[in-house]
């Protein structure tokens, strides 16, 4: 690999700035890595992207979240507070901080490592950051040994890390399935998150888009009228296409389903090739259905900052939602961490949804929905509708290593594939090692995918990039499905880099939809 | 017969270290609550799985040998032959010996190298490995540089300087119940005990915690029905605004 940007003359976006800085100098270029035949595994350069972060949340962007605005005064204690809290409250961070025997297991498996050789982007090295905090504080070696067991003070350069490499994860728990003893660290981004959002120190995307949630109802700050607007362009741009009127309904009292889908798919390219699809398909077998504009957004960044009461907050309009329209079932579109907070989540933070159908379970992906409907032959589809393509699957991290479809493990990886198969002729998977539960992340998901963070999301994306290229070379293919929103528009946005078409990234439920066939078509 | 008390003493000390050090750091463990179902997907659906998952994890290192096969085969080569090696000691700690200890003396023997080779392979990887030589606290290297120590001066006791084993036990039996004997003053033996009286009593002060620690792996052994099964924490109930 080509060495990812220079290093020597760009000491001026290294230099250390105060806490309460809130404009980091982007870093103007930087060389996209080669794709190699071989991927290979880089030696580690130190300080790499020791430039790399977001902007940082503004009094604004804090508030609505309960966040204090700026840095507190009593910043270190408030910190340690807020460490020893979460010690308490999760036992995944309690058993991490103690279980890890650095086996370097993980080293080579986190996609920003691969990317940007950096060696804090190793996922132990990045646990690190805070559990030399943690041993400095709440151990008895690191409170009498420091230097031996490499337990440090916690200072405002410690919290500059953290900020700067909690934010180059993506929590796509790829390390969690190497380390011998499960240590995810997503997890231990998270409570890195939670306490920088505790000092003040928080995330200007993830925060300011939390906010717009709770005032208006979507990452977006989508209102009710522009999303009806919006739905009914909808309508008509379909009908013209296919001569079929397609419904996109929106707060339909009674409706049986509610589709909460990722915002992203009202109107980005090519998320709203998905929505279309979703529609085709509960028009062709008949369901009703409808959108809410109270709920009208499945993401729920709660989860990347790791606050269980944002997370609640947020997941709770979904709830409201339901019970106000009077659904029997939820389903929920195509969005990978916004499936595993519904999947893993939903039942605990806002459950239980007695109210809804006891047949059908809660919630219920898309996808899982479509196949149901493929299998017991409800859907006419005719496969060589998208002859002109050979697509390839991007299994999602989220999708693939939190969460589930189906009734048995795995079923995340089959049904989506089995969807594919039954909607276009030309399928081949990636290579083993980069599918399944071993899937890369895109490189923008986790509260990355903002454009302060260009770079590292290139170079994030670098061994997806480098299977896909494997496969475009091995067997020609076309096209790259995904089933998550923030897949769909890093791929949009990093292709390019790579000389590959944007467009070679689509919903699965596009390919779903082109291949449905309706009555005189 | 200073140097019986003080090893005498010793070896209580450190049992009583090791024994309420590894139980408290347990219940502490047992009592964080985990809040939400986290296991790393694919995850088995029943506690059946889950308890099949767990053995793979603690029997064969499932995941560490999906994740490197080096680490995998000179971490499992240590810690199964170490598993022998103690399954061999039995015999300074029983009286009558057990039939199938005894007639397993021959496999601990050569386990003692195995581990010896497992321990070299996994300290040449923290050296000659730059990004696990970047992760390596000095701590790392003497945690090795200890579990060596104990190998190494064991096997001394075997193949060079001959330990008197009959009085060994006779000690370690007198330890047991409280009726004690001398130990023999044997530079080899004394080195070997030292060493192993310190790693009992750093046990639940460092990373060896690993070992209690994966049983309460939030990742490893929860089951897969976040659906089927409404789950909430003790301090999560009820907070739902």
């Amino acid at each position: 690999m080509s060495p990812a940007g220079p290093t020597g003359g760009e000491r001026d976006a290294r230099e250390p700035r105060g806490l309460n800085a809130t404009i980091p100098m982007a870093k103007p270029e930087f060389d996209t890595p080669e794709i190699r035949k071989v991927p290979e595994i880089p030696p580690i350069r130190i300080g790499a992207m020791a430039h790399s972060q977001p902007f940082r949340a503004k009094p604004e962007h804090q508030a609505p979240l309960g966040f204090p605005g700026e840095l507190v005064d009593d910043w270190k204690q408030v910190a340690l507070d807020k460490m020893e809290d979460l010690l308490g409250k999760y036992r995944s961070l309690q058993v991490f901080m103690d279980a890890c025997v650095k086996c370097g297991a993980c080293t080579d498996k986190c996609h920003y490592y691969l990317g940007t050789a950096d060696p804090k982007n190793m996922p132990v090295a990045r646990q690190d950051l805070l559990r030399n905090v943690y041993r400095r504080y709440f151990t008895f070696a690191g409170r009498h040994f420091p230097k031996l067991v490499g337990a440090v003070d916690l200072t405002e350069d410690v919290v500059e890390d953290w900020y700067r490499y909690y934010h180059q994860c993506s929590e796509c728990r790829r390390c969690s399935v190497y380390c011998p003893y499960g240590i995810d660290t997503a997890e231990i981004t998270m409570a890195g998150r939670e306490i920088l959002d505790a000092i003040g120190v928080g995330q200007k995307y993830s925060n300011e888009i939390i906010g717009k949630v709770f005032k208006i109802g979507n990452n977006l700050g989508l209102p009710e009228p522009a999303l009806k607007d919006t739905l009914e362009g909808l309508e008509e741009e379909v009908e013209e296409d296919i001569e079929v009127s397609v419904r996109f309904p929106l707060d339909e009292q009674g409706a049986d389903v509610l589709l909460v889908t990722p915002s992203a798919d009202f109107f980005a390219e090519p998320h709203v090739d998905g929505l279309i699809g979703y529609a085709k398909v509960f028009h062709q077998a008949g369901i009703s259905w409808t959108l809410s504009s109270h709920a009208s957004e499945a993401a729920n960044f709660g989860l990347f900052i790791g606050s269980y009461d944002n997370m609640q907050k947020v997941a709770m309009r979904i709830r409201e939602a339901a019970l106000d329209l009077g659904v029997k079932r939820i389903v929920v579109g195509e969005c990978g961490h916004a499936w595993r907070v519904a999947y893993s989540f939903w039942n605990t933070l806002v459950g239980p949804f007695d109210f809804l159908d006891p047949d059908y379970p809660v919630p219920q992906h898309v996808c899982e929905f479509t196949f149901d409907l493929m299998k017991r032959g409800a859907l006419r589809l005719d496969p060589s509708a998208n002859d002109d393509k050979v697509v390839t699957f991007h299994d999602s991290c989220n999708v693939s290593r939190a969460s589930r479809m189906g009734d048995t493990p795995g079923g995340q990886f089959v049904i989506p594939r089995e969807l594919i198969k039954g909607a276009c002729n030309h399928f081949v998977d990636m290579a083993p090692g980069t599918t399944h539960e071993a899937t890369y992340c895109c490189g923008g998901g986790g509260g990355l995918l903002t454009d302060d963070l260009v770079e590292l999301r290139v170079k994030g994306a670098l061994p997806r990039v480098q299977a896909l290229s494997q496969v475009i070379e091995d067997h020609g293919v076309t096209h790259m499905a995904a089933i998550c929103a923030i897949c769909k528009s890093q791929f949009s946005k990093v292709l390019p880099y790579y000389g590959l078409d944007m467009d070679m990234i689509i919903s699965v439920h596009q390919l779903v939809g082109d291949a449905l066939v309706f009555d005189g078509h | 017969m200073i140097l019986t008390a003080v090893f005498a003493a010793l070896f209580y000390a450190a049992t009583a270290i090791l024994v309420i050090g590894v139980a408290m750091r347990v219940v502490r463990y047992a009592r964080v609550p985990a809040p939400l179902v986290i296991p790393t997907t694919p995850a088995p659906t029943t506690r059946l799985g889950v308890a099949a998952r767990m053995a793979r994890e603690v029997v064969y290192f499932e995941s560490l040998f999906k994740g490197n096969k080096w680490t995998w085969l000179f971490g499992w080569m240590f810690h199964f032959a170490m598993l022998l090696v103690l399954l061999r000691h039995l015999r300074y700690v029983t009286e009558p010996v057990w039939s199938w200890v005894a007639a397993m003396q021959w496999l601990g023997l050569y386990a003692a190298f195995a581990m010896v080779v497992g321990l070299a392979g996994l300290w040449a990887r923290r050296v000659f490995v730059d990004r696990v030589r970047y992760i390596s606290a000095p701590s790392d290297h003497l945690m090795l540089a200890l579990l060596m120590g104990i190998v190494l001066s064991g096997l001394a006791m075997k193949y060079l300087w001959h330990t008197d084993v009959v009085a060994l036990k006779a000690f370690m039996l007198g330890i047991i119940n409280f009726d004690f004997k001398p130990l023999p003053a044997d530079p080899a033996l004394i080195v070997h005990l030292s060493l192993v009286i310190g790693l009992m009593v750093i046990f639940p002060f460092s990373k060896l915690l690993h070992a209690p620690g994966v049983f309460f792996s939030p990742t490893r052994n929860m089951r897969d029905d976040p659906r089927e099964r409404r789950h909430v924490a003790r301090w999560a109930d009820g907070r739902r605004t």
